[in-house]
């Protein structure tokens, strides 16, 4: 790992009410890296990825992504200028899309170009299509997402979030709303950005999808970082029993 | 039946007039109500308790008293402390505020009733509260809002009536005061309640329109 990582994680700690969601979670992620963060559902895999850029407040714990630093002690409330910072750095896919329904596939990708980065409409729909058009979408720039696949919906966005020029993309679950014939056309964009070693952390479901295209696997089990390594490695000769129940029980 | 229709014919002028006022008071106070109600929302849905506390008892207030004792106080009590309003300003005062606790109500819950993932995708592209709730959640909470809200003003027009009480000369008052020189009452006050539902159905098909435009993207499907 190197020096300086792109995202530093230390001592983190969220709990709702009396449970606790995270235990401790220390993760350091390189510039260029592509991480998979598996788990089964309630391990708290989601949550930690939702911490990364405050939309989940935890409460113990530091988290670094570049130059900005969150303190999980004070409320993010009394740390927004930081956060707006952090966030910019980070795009987030969610697992529902979350498009703006009344906004079509285009203006949905240039709304934070022209609203928060103040570009003129003209560059911003050039750049828009541009986007679109690497997720495989030109065609459907005035589609509003309600007249698009899920597929497609995931696709812009992706997009949507590549057009803030993140220097990382938080992905949660991304295909997991998707009927199962539309997963490959979303994780065939998100590989693209994977050989372009864009750093991201995917939250996934998929496991061949984080073996063969994450540099490292992640794999958490209540509330704790149970065990990580370079994925083929992970997949192929997990070291603890949780980690080879888990994938044992999905093949 | 035919002294019925002079008499109509004769009280047009009249009847107009009080039109004007009725017509002008309901758009005055819904829009001041739309502003204020607006702002009562978001006191409503604010995690602070020092807003959200009083806006809670202001809508419960204005919810639970009747808005005939809401204007008598405004017109009749207030010149007790000095503030001596005329019948108009008293009846603006009174609508205004009356129409802004329901329409609070309605604002409050189609802006809860946004999806919490449309925040969520405005702040990771890094923008404001303001500019979220403009260009975000307002466009689809103004959908939601759009039904409730045109009924309220249409409850609105016909609450106007009340301020014939406080000598707002609108609709109904000039109809009471027609009917007292005549003596001609049902059918006064049957055409008085003709020109009421003429413009509460004018109101209600520009709600329609409003709906439909409102929707256009949402409902289509491909």
């Amino acid at each position: 790992m190197t020096n300086k990582s792109m995202i530093e994680v230390r001592g983190l700690h969220k709990s709702y009410g009396t449970l606790q969601v995270l235990k401790g979670i220390d993760l350091e992620i390189a510039r260029g890296e592509v991480v998979a963060v598996i788990g089964r559902s309630g391990s708290g895999k989601t949550t930690m990825l939702r911490c990364l850029n405050g939309l989940e407040e935890a409460q113990v714990g530091t988290i670094r992504l570049g130059e900005h630093t969150i303190n999980c002690t004070v409320p993010l409330s009394r740390q927004q200028g930081e956060l707006r910072a952090l966030r910019l750095r980070a795009g987030f896919v969610f697992q529902n899309f979350n498009l703006f329904p009344h906004r079509t596939a285009l203006e949905n990708v240039i709304e934070g170009l022209v609203i928060v980065k103040g570009m003129a409409k003209k560059e911003a729909e050039a750049r828009g299509m541009a986007l679109l058009e690497r997720v495989g979408l030109a065609a459907r720039a005035a589609a509003y997402p309600s007249q698009m696949s899920g597929g497609q919906q995931q696709r812009a966005a992706i997009a949507r979030a590549l057009a803030m020029e993140p220097e990382v993309i938080l992905f949660d679950e991304p295909t997991s709303a998707l009927d199962p014939e539309l997963v490959g056309e979303v994780l065939d964009v998100i590989r693209s950005l994977a050989q372009e070693h864009r750093t991201m952390v995917i939250v996934t479901h998929e496991m061949n999808f984080a073996r063969d295209v994450a540099d490292r696997t992640i794999f958490m089990d209540q509330g704790v970082v149970v065990e990580q390594a370079p994925s083929k490695e992970l997949f192929a000769q997990p070291r603890e029993e949780a980690t080879r129940h888990f994938l044992r029980r999905l093949g | 039946m035919q002294s019925s229709i002079d008499l109509i014919v004769q009280s047009a002028p009249y009847l107009l007039r009080g039109v004007v006022y009725t017509i002008g008071l309901s758009v005055a106070s819904m829009a001041f109500g739309l502003v204020l109600g607006f702002l009562i929302a978001l006191a409503r849905l604010s995690p602070k308790r020092i807003l959200s506390i009083p806006a809670r008892i202001y809508v419960s207030f204005i919810r639970g008293t009747p808005l005939l004792v809401q204007l008598f106080i405004i017109y009749y009590g207030l010149p007790e402390f000095g503030i001596t309003l005329g019948p108009v300003p008293s009846a603006l005062i009174g609508f205004t505020l009356s129409v802004a606790g329901y329409n609070a109500e309605i604002l409050r819950s189609a802006i809860s009733a946004v999806d919490r993932g449309q925040w969520e995708a405005a702040s990771t592209i890094g923008m404001t509260w303001t500019q979220t709730m403009r260009r975000v959640i307002l466009p689809q909470a103004s959908r939601i809002a759009i039904p409730p809200l045109s009924n309220s003003f249409i409850a609105l027009v016909k609450d106007t009536s009340l301020a014939a009480t406080i000598q707002v000369p609108d609709l109904f008052r000039e109809a009471q005061l027609i009917t007292a020189r005549t003596f001609q009452i049902f059918a006064m006050y049957l055409a008085a309640a003709g020109i009421y539902w003429v413009i509460s159905t004018v109101l209600s098909s520009l709600q329609w329109d409003l709906e439909r435009r409102a929707t256009r993207h949402i409902q289509r499907k491909a």
